[in-house]
């Protein structure tokens, strides 16, 4: 195998002594460290990298950096791949596997090729037109248009790596290490300030790493080097490489993604993250992002081979890789000129083919000095070639660039280089709201006025000479540190470069074609999504005038690359259809990511067991060594049941509803939410929370409460307790805890500070075991001689302090289950203790632990709500048939909703009970009921099943339900419809077992 | 994401923060001698301007307290903070300045 024919035998920023061995598409080949994929491969002669999106046309590479929209592969295998990755910024590393995308069998032989044969019937809005009838077949066209599209695959293992985050702050961050950028990052660095410098290529230096320039009269990366070697000595300064800014938020907020060990590969990466993002607050913010060069549009624009000069002169100076033998370069401004002369000097034969009648003279001087035909005043028509360009046609244009004057020459080329201008990388700015402005001699957008404490730099500024870049990078690092309060202690001066003056780009924003009215259906605009120039004008024939509407309809900068080179060429093309000028025309909004990211950096560690806190009662373990199934209830893992061996769950829940109505049951309660009240108001306080009135509420007594919001919405429910005088413990529902303490404290601070309350959270201060059963007073008794619990002494709703089992604790006599019940609360870290000694006790009694199901089971036919089950935010306290919980004779937060017009409807859905005609027939929640059954939807709905299940003790299946105007349906039949049957059931009084309610207060 | 001057903590992050809506909507002396249009008004209705909004804030995960903040709703400039129950700022009624 001949290795890397096209590298040069020496020069270049790449690493001789490391030989690097890497695979593409199954082939091996070879590269150095210093290279990227790209920089490999076309060492290696290889410029088919890839297949375009829609009519699978081969592709190469384009670019040298970001930007790239077509070398996009597959890099890495199995759980590591990576999809859609640039081969103009991955890095080579040993062993490195990269495959092509978007083709199959290979990237040579490609089935979907067709589409390009076909494309006059895959134009813009080809999608929309085609597929969208009949509409429900869109489903099926979909199937197949996925396996069509789409670029690489992802991953389908879990990602073996790990990823990182960092919150920082610094005084100035500057963006971009070229020239502007290290200029400003010196600048700012030397007045004391806290600097960040970041840059997403592997080294700093920026477009100088391609250049051949002079700093100070030395090579420009000598500067570069130093300059770093500077801002490394300093304090408080830090260089992150690798690292791209992707996004740019509200007050200097900006979040940068570092890639960490991704140029290393899946087995030189250490104990090292992948990738690490950066979440910086930055004081000043120096934008020195640089600038992209436009591609011109000509028919077969988009051949491999066909690349941006500035990229085949990157390629030649860092990489010492000749992209090529013979070289046209076209151009429409004087930056090519460089690049052809750096080529020339590598070996690459050029002919520069420049649209300006009129070039400058020095530069056509200089160009004759190396032998380069210079062709004034000439367009590129066309490009030849398949998988590798071949030559070109020219002609010499007319005035207007409407056609040609002769007939079209073909030069023989096996390379051609586009410089169509230059876009400053605006993105960010955009991104901070700034509004951009057109420079019509560089026809190029510009960044205006800043609206966040940002500054533009350099080229990202429109500012392209060097010694320019240089001074405006200065100002802008001194000008920023100054802002964040940092003084320049020492004048310096910029460095001396060469100056060369700028003439004007002849903008031609499309060639014409060969012969007047030819077609531009070959003029690639974006290369990613193969948007052409004719797809533009098809787009605005169709009436998408607007560039929003234009970039939707023929997904134009709609691909991983955002149309970084396309999006200006395109609005310039919608621009001269319409005649309208190009600020008028304006640009799609920029939005981050600047560059993809991976889902693996954006979550960072919250991920598996770190994504969601686990919140632990103190007895959780004892459930787990009793087989508990857990339920999560809010970020609560609360046992469900405990099912015995060979147990299932039906016949593990009947066990526990029967031993609780039968004989005892114990709950683990702790998870209730619990707010300490104290302060002499909190009686008052609570009038005005609750619904119900809360002045005579002695102390030693607990209240049900319901809460609403301003709406008259049932928000909470729960029992408080008056511990003392001014000492009130309330709780709440387990999953709302947080919620009711931020409402209770909103209204203290916000409407009523005159009252003096004082809110605590103590959930977690306290331990709950419930018993519940006909034996609780039995095995209470046994473990506690200093409470007296004679129903006299201890009646139902008070609570008394004392010691349980030698704990100290205070016992509420409250219910939740219907039966007499005791819950016994005692300091978390005796939480494990009371529950043991509870469970030793109570074995002679068959004491059976209980979960939620049995608990919702219980509560159900008792007819006792769930706020968030029975509720949903549309249901008032007298829906559900608690107005006797409404006091008349104050006011409470929601009580003047309840009076008006929609809540006093008689047809408000109302809670009820449902009994199914067949008692083993179980309603799933949330099932529709309906009135009138009709054979098939629509079928008016009148509610909802709220609560259903199997009751053991009862034997049949019950249901809490919310039906319009259910309270005057009673014994009416409803029906169910469900997938494949319809349930019929009886609406009745929403409680089910022991109305009079004599076993809790027995 | 906002940067926010808690009056009691200083600067912190907008995640820091809960939101609480429109500022300066005082809940009614005696709700029941409005008619619904005033309660609906008071309960539902609230301004929605392009500029200078005052507004309330919580900081949920740091010390719990409200406060008010001047908002510019286009910019997201921050005018101004000032605690719950306080006037707003001279400058602030002005309403809004460019940042």
């Amino acid at each position: 195998m001949s290795d890397q024919q096209f590298r040069l035998a020496d020069g270049g920023r790449i690493d001789r002594e490391r030989p690097l061995r890497f695979t593409f598409n199954g082939r091996e080949l070879s590269g150095y460290e210093g290279d990227t994929v790209a920089s490999a491969l076309l060492a290696n002669g290889l410029h088919l990298v890839s297949r375009s999106f829609k009519y699978h046309r081969p592709r190469g590479v384009l670019s040298d950096g970001s930007e790239e929209p077509n070398a996009l592969v597959q890099l890495g295998v199995g759980a590591y791949t990576q999809p859609n990755i640039r081969a103009t910024q991955a890095e080579l590393y040993q062993g490195l596997i990269a495959e092509s995308q978007n083709c199959w069998p290979s990237v040579d032989l490609d089935v979907g090729a067709v589409n390009d044969f076909l494309s006059p019937i895959f134009p813009a809005g080809f999608y929309y037109k085609t597929f969208m009838w009949p509409k429900s077949f869109w489903i099926r066209y979909e199937y197949f248009i996925r396996k069509m599209a789409g670029l690489g695959k992802a991953p389908a293992s879990a990602d073996p790596d790990y990823y990182d985050k960092m919150h920082v702050h610094c005084d100035v961050l500057v963006l971009g290490a070229g020239p502007a950028g290290l200029a400003a990052a010196l600048a700012a660095g030397r007045t004391g300030a806290r600097v960040m410098l970041a840059d997403e290529q592997m080294e700093p230096g920026g477009y100088l790493l391609g250049r051949k320039v002079a700093i100070n009269d030395r090579p420009a990366m000598e500067w570069v080097d130093n300059s770093i070697e500077e801002l490394k000595s300093m304090a408080d300064v830090r260089v992150l490489t690798r690292t791209t800014a992707l996004a740019y938020f509200d007050h200097n907020y900006l979040t940068l993604l570092e890639r960490v060990t991704d140029h290393l590969g899946p087995d030189a990466n250490g104990d090292r993250p992948r990738q690490r993002l950066w979440k910086v607050r930055a004081k000043q913010v120096v934008l020195a992002t640089g600038s992209h060069e436009r591609p011109l549009v000509f028919r077969n624009n988009d051949r491999p081979g066909v690349m941006l000069a500035s990229a085949a002169q990157a390629y030649l100076n860092r990489f010492a890789v000749r992209p090529g033998r013979e070289a046209v370069v076209f151009t429409n401004n004087d930056s090519a000129y460089q690049a052809a002369s750096d080529l020339v000097k590598g070996g690459v034969q050029c002919t520069i083919v420049d649209v300006r009648p009129e070039p400058p003279d020095e530069l056509r001087a200089a160009a004759r000095k190396q032998n380069i035909d210079v062709l004034s005043g000439h367009g590129v028509i066309s490009a030849a070639g398949t998988k590798r360009v071949t030559g070109v046609d020219v002609s010499s244009l007319n005035a207007t660039a409407s056609g040609y004057h002769d007939a079209p020459r073909h030069l023989k080329c096996d390379l051609v280089l586009m410089s169509g201008g230059w876009n400053p990388a605006v993105h960010l700015y955009s991104q901070s709201r700034g509004k951009l402005e057109f420079d019509a001699s560089r026809a190029c957008f510009v960044p205006g006025e800043s609206v966040q404490a940002e500054r533009s730099a350099g080229a990202c500024n429109g500012t392209f000479d060097l010694a320019f870049c240089l001074s405006e990078g200065r100002e802008a690092g001194k000008a920023a540190a100054a802002s964040a309060g940092f003084r320049s202690k020492s004048s310096s001066s910029s460095p001396k470069v060469e100056s060369s003056p700028e003439t004007p780009i002849r903008a031609v924003w499309r060639m014409p074609p060969k012969d007047p009215g030819g077609r531009y259906n070959k003029h690639f605009v974006d290369f990613q999504h193969d948007v052409t120039a004719a797809d533009v004008d098809l787009a605005y024939r169709e009436g998408y005038r607007s560039v929003e509407h234009l970039k939707r309809y023929t997904t134009m900068g709609m691909g991983t690359d955002q149309g970084k080179t396309s999006n200006v060429n395109a609005l310039a093309i919608l621009a001269e259809i319409s005649n309208a000028d190009i600020p008028t025309v304006g640009t799609t909004t920029f939005r981050p990511p600047y560059t993809p990211a991976t889902f693996g950096a954006l979550a960072g560690r919250d991920v598996g067991e770190l994504a969601d806190p686990v919140r632990m009662t103190p007895m959780h373990q004892w459930h787990l060594a009793h087989g508990a199934k857990f339920e999560d209830v809010g970020q609560w893992k609360r046992p469900w049941y405990y099912p015995k061996a060979g147990e299932s769950m039906e016949e593990a829940l009947s066990r526990e509803c029967k031993a609780t109505r039968n004989a005892i049951g114990i709950l683990d309660a702790s998870t209730l939410g619990k707010i300490d009240i104290q302060g002499p108001d909190v009686a008052e306080f609570l009038n005005r929370i609750y619904t119900n009135g809360w002045s005579k509420l002695a102390v030693g007594r607990c209240r049900y409460g319901l809460m609403c919001t301003e709406d008259g919405m049932v928000f909470d429910d729960g029992v408080t307790s008056r511990l003392a005088e001014n000492h009130f413990l309330m709780t709440t529902t387990s999953g709302n805890a947080a919620r009711v303490l931020a409402w209770l404290e909103e209204w203290l601070q916000t409407e009523w500070p005159e009252l003096r309350v004082y809110c605590n959270s103590v959930t977690e201060h306290w331990a709950t075991a419930g018993i519940a059963g006909p034996l609780a007073r039995k095995l209470l008794s046994e473990l506690t001689s200093d409470i007296d619990l004679d129903s006299k002494a201890f009646p139902f709703m008070s609570w008394r302090e004392g010691t349980v089992a030698g704990i100290p604790a205070r016992v509420m006599r409250i219910s939740f289950t219907g039966e007499l019940s005791f819950e016994i609360n005692v300091q978390s870290s005796y939480g494990l203790a009371l529950w043991t000694s509870l469970m030793s006790a109570g074995a002679k009694y068959g004491i059976t632990p209980f979960g939620t199901e049995t608990m919702h089971i219980l509560r159900a036919e008792k007819g006792f709500i769930i706020a968030g089950q029975e509720t949903d935010g549309t249901v008032t306290p007298v829906d559900l048939g608690l107005e006797g919980m409404v006091s008349k004779h104050k006011d409470f937060l929601g009580k003047r909703s309840l009076s008006r017009p929609d809540t006093l409807r008689e047809d408000r859905k109302q809670l009820v009970g449902l009994l199914t005609e067949d008692p083993r027939q179980v309603l799933p929640e949330g099932g529709q009921i309906v009135a009138e059954l009709k054979s098939k939807p629509p079928m008016k709905m009148i509610g909802h099943v709220t609560s259903s299940y199997f009751s053991a003790n009862l034997d049949r299946s019950i249901a809490l339900a919310l039906v319009k105007g259910g309270r005057s349906r009673h014994g009416e039949t409803v029906h169910v419809p469900l997938e494949n049957k319809v349930v019929s059931a009886r609406i009745g009084p929403p409680h089910f077992y022991d109305v009079e309610g004599e076993r809790m207060h027995g | 994401m906002l940067l926010i001057e808690c009056p009691y903590c200083g600067p912190r992050d907008e995640y820091e923060f809960s939101y609480g809506g429109e500022a300066h909507i005082v809940r009614p002396k005696h709700p029941e001698k409005l008619s619904d249009e005033e309660w609906a008004d008071y309960l539902f209705l609230r301004t929605n301007p392009k500029g200078a909004y005052r507004e309330r804030w919580c900081h949920a995960h740091g010390c719990r307290r409200w406060f008010n903040v001047e908002r510019d709703t286009l910019s997201h400039q921050i005018i101004a903070v000032y605690e719950m129950g306080a006037e707003p700022p001279r400058a602030a009624r002005k309403g809004g300045s460019k940042p």
